[in-house]
């Protein structure tokens, strides 16, 4: 389908924050993906650099907060002689509806992708009627 | 041990400020072959040897090839996405597709010793300076 299509290079957008920061370095807009299938609702984001440790995903009030935080430490020692794009945190939240089992989310991490499945609740998933 | 304290803020926005400013530079203007496309590299120094960082993430370990020829180092593969049957999707901001990009090194260095490492969507290469193009220091007799 589009997979011979050439890929483009995307630039990061930073987090635009309400308040201002007190921890130095930028954040950035994880680019992500979400899509529903029958029994989920699945979250996809894209955190290149990020460690699997330094994942913080939290629901607090129907929102689904998602923050990964980059390494610095690896940078140390390193002078940059050609740059195309910015290191930063990420960060992205979203509003879910009440017809997630918020209890059941789980998260999980590949290659700099993060999967997040919100499993819906019972009375969400969609039901056939029998036509008698 | 004193000497190695190191403000980790500090080292931070170090890097920050770096990166901004290099972006400007012309550094590998001519050297590089399609500035621009995908993937984005970021190259740093490191001692004498070169550390090409690039972003490549959701990209299979086994869909990535790397080749080096003399000063010049292809990266090519795919970035597939599955959504799986039956799935509606919302948002879509991810993109797929194949790449392929030549990376152009203005100092000699030895394509055999490069080192690669993928982890966690970003691809390190470590580019060894050949040994003919290190200064050496002549003694005044």
């Amino acid at each position: 389908m589009v997979d011979s299509q050439e890929l483009q290079v995307q630039q990061k957008r930073e987090v635009e924050k309400k308040t201002e920061g007190t921890t130095p370095g930028r954040a950035f807009v994880p680019v992500t993906d979400i899509f529903e299938t029958p029994e989920t609702l699945t979250v996809v984001l894209e955190m290149p650099g990020v460690d699997r440790n330094s994942i913080e995903a939290s629901v607090e009030d129907d929102v689904v907060t998602i923050e990964g935080r980059i390494d610095f430490s690896k940078y140390e020692g390193m002078q940059p002689v050609y740059t195309e794009y910015n290191v930063g945190h990420y960060a992205r939240s979203f509003q879910i509806s009440n017809k997630v089992d918020q209890s059941k989310i789980s998260a999980q991490m590949k290659d700099g992708v993060v999967t997040i499945v919100l499993p819906k609740a019972e009375q969400a998933k969609p039901r056939k009627i029998q036509v008698s | 041990m004193f000497a190695g304290f190191s403000d980790p803020f500090e080292a931070l926005l170090t890097l920050q400020r770096a990166l901004d400013a290099r972006v400007a530079s012309d550094w590998m203007e001519r050297g590089t072959a399609a500035i621009g496309s995908f993937p984005p590299i970021n190259i740093f120094q490191k001692d004498a040897d070169l550390v090409a960082v690039v972003e490549l993430p959701g990209v299979d370990k086994s869909d990535l090839e790397i080749e080096a020829k003399e000063n010049t180092i292809r990266i090519r593969g795919k970035k597939t996405i599955a959504y799986g049957e039956q799935a509606s999707v919302h948002r879509r901001e991810r993109i797929s597709g194949v790449f392929d990009r030549t990376l152009s090194v203005p100092i000699r260095i030895e394509p055999d010793r490069i080192k690669a490492e993928y982890r966690d969507g970003i691809l390190a290469l470590f580019i060894p300076r050949a040994e003919a193009d290190k200064p050496r220091s002549i003694k005044v007799s």
